[in-house]
């Protein structure tokens, strides 16, 4: 056998996986799984492969999870029997992590509830499973058919991606979130930039980082194609997950020598809050260049950013404020327990003094399913992650994706808007993500 | 023999197939609203055998399975695109919709146009001039799920493998 290679944390979490001691880009290896997630709209399908496969019971009840959020609380008839699907197997099968609507967004959900952790394995049918990155393990979407037999198996086979090392040196400025740093990331590679390639996000401007912020940043490795993105595991990593673990595990970290298809360095200094207009993640610009253009609409919620970080900063502007006469102001918690944490808080009461819709933990705006769908020419900013055409509603409907801060702002202006053209100074809010 | 609906580079599953729609996962059902936000026409029009041309990453997006069945009930013979994003590839092998990557015949072929297309051999054939494309191959590992007709017929197998022969199933499926 050859010498061992060094490798990325990517290629040491597969070769693990792999029962083997190494694995180089282009390997394609059969992978145990730690863990499996489908949702609601996800979930059907899979459990229809599932029977098809001839398959009776899941590898193991403990490891796959189905959480209701997309299309619950359910909008129509036709969407409550898609929950009525899963939820039906989910009792047949005895599964331990499964989560009735309003419980969270799984990519809220499942970090928190630590049942993605630091080295493992994780699929989910949904693109967006790549946010568990921010814990230090690999994780990936996929469609229901893939997930249907890792269900039915324990694994899965999958092609050990080239590794794109995204290095933010300097410090952070004022109002620049990782949402920020992800757009801006994007914005730079396109959408395909990372096609079939783990993303690895590292630098000492990631270090100041949250966990939340952390989570925004993976949550978005898809616009960008990226089969994953991942952070190696710091010390903030490891006490976010000692809290919460619910099985022992193993992190692993990026050997100094490790290998990368490509290295991009940029200087967090000069990033400043980002948006992505119409109709593309990667259609991005800074927000001194775009246009303040009238909205009807702002969104404050999704796996991508309806954490507590987002709303206690989205709280910090719309405290004493009213969000504007021609504006929909839709604030959704990711999930109960932070929900409830907002409630303790205050920051509720701060949104619905301000004239926000609160609402029970959905995905419903983000994809245009309920809760906040767009009309024909209407103008939405939102902190989700897409803003494809119709993604929110109608075809001719039009979203800009921007961090909380700028969403709470643009929802008092009644326009796209910095929070420092209300007058807001950034030591204001600070100290509070 | 099919027709080129042909449409540009980052197609996604949003357009292929909208989330007002993923109350269903009926193929016939998903196949009415095929395209719809990209292309109106295309659902009322599409015939079988017709095959989609796109550019690059077709298929950006959602996990949305709904999108490569919609494709495949909408009666599309294959989806030629200079390249796929990486679930939907997945997506369209495991479904059983034929996809081939070929950016030379992106580039040449033309909306509505005619071509012949061998999936097993990867090559595309534009009829009016009898000029022909290869596309890459697939990698074994896929050929081998498509011989299969899907992952699900590849799992049944190594699923009844292993119950009929206790431990061996994991590598039948190698």
């Amino acid at each position: 056998m050859a010498a061992q290679r060094p490798m990325t944390i990517t290629e040491k979490i597969l070769a693990a996986h792999a029962g083997v001691p190494w694995v180089e880009p282009g390997q394609l290896v059969e992978v145990r799984v730690d863990f499996l997630m489908a949702n609601d709209i996800t979930a059907p399908l899979a459990i229809r492969a599932f029977r098809e496969m001839g398959a009776t019971r899941v590898f193991d009840p403990e490891r796959v999870a189905i959480v209701l959020s997309h299309f619950a609380p359910s909008k129509d008839i036709r969407s409550a029997d898609q929950c009525k699907v899963a939820r039906e197997f989910a009792r047949e099968q005895g599964l331990v992590h499964y989560y009735e609507m309003g419980e969270g967004i799984e990519h809220a959900l499942l970090p928190d509830r630590g049942l993605v952790l630091p080295g493992e394995l994780v699929l989910g049918a949904d693109s967006h499973t790549c946010t568990y990155g921010a814990v230090g393990c690999f994780s990936t979407g996929v469609g229901s058919t893939d997930l249907a037999y890792a269900m039915a198996t324990g694994e899965t086979w999958l092609k050990v991606p080239e590794t794109l090392k995204f290095v933010y040196y300097n410090r952070l400025q004022p109002w620049v979130t990782g949402k920020d740093l992800i757009l801006y990331t994007i914005g730079r590679i396109s959408c395909d930039g990372a096609t079939y390639k783990a993303m690895e996000f590292t630098g000492e401007a990631l270090a100041d980082l949250s966990m939340d912020g952390r989570l925004a940043m993976a949550n978005m490795a898809i616009e960008a194609g990226g089969k994953n993105g991942i952070f190696n595991p710091d010390q903030r990593t490891l006490d976010y997950v000692a809290q919460r673990a619910q099985r022992p595990f193993s992190p692993v970290w990026s050997d100094p020598d490790a290998e990368y298809a490509e290295v991009y360095e940029f200087d967090a200094a000069q990033i400043e809050p980002q948006v992505a207009l119409p109709w593309s993640p990667d259609n991005v610009r800074p927000l001194s260049q775009v246009e303040r253009v009238p909205i009807d609409q702002v969104f404050i919620g999704s796996c991508t950013n309806g954490r507590l970080d987002d709303l206690r900063t989205a709280a910090r502007i719309l405290r004493g404020r009213r969000v504007h006469p021609e504006v929909r102001a839709i604030v959704i918690p990711a999930s109960r327990d932070i929900y409830l944490q907002a409630l303790k808080e205050g920051l509720i009461e701060i949104f619905m003094a301000a004239g926000c819709v609160v609402s029970a933990s959905t995905c419903g705006p983000c994809l245009g399913g309920h809760m906040g769908v767009l009309g024909k020419g209407e103008r939405c900013v939102s902190t989700s992650n897409r803003n494809f055409v119709g993604r929110m509603g109608h075809p001719e409907s039009e979203s800009y994706l921007a961090n909380p801060a700028v969403a709470a702002a643009s929802a008092v202006a009644g326009r796209l808007c910095h929070p420092e053209e209300l007058g807001i100074r950034y030591e204001e809010v600070a100290g509070v993500a | 023999m099919g027709r080129v609906w042909k449409y540009g580079d980052d197609v996604n599953t949003d357009v292929i197939i909208p989330a007002r729609y993923l109350f269903t996962t009926d193929p016939a059902e998903l196949a009415a609203h095929c395209m719809e936000d990209l292309d109106p026409s295309f659902a009322a029009n599409v015939r079988p055998g017709d095959v989609i041309v796109a550019g690059r990453n077709f298929g950006c997006g959602s996990s949305r399975e709904h999108a490569p069945v919609a494709i495949r009930a909408a009666g599309v013979a294959c989806v030629i695109a200079a390249s796929f994003a990486r679930i939907f590839y997945r997506n369209a092998i495991n479904v059983g919709l034929p996809i081939l990557e070929c950016p030379e015949a992106v580039a040449a072929l033309e909306n509505g146009e005619e071509v012949e297309v061998d999936v097993a051999a990867g090559t595309i054939r534009r009829v009016a001039t009898g000029e022909t494309f290869q596309a890459a191959p697939f990698p074994p590992f896929m050929q081998e799920i498509l011989r299969c007709g899907g992952l699900v017929e590849y799992a049944r197998r190594k699923l009844a493998a292993a119950a009929a022969g206790g431990t061996g199933g994991t590598e039948g499926a190698r």
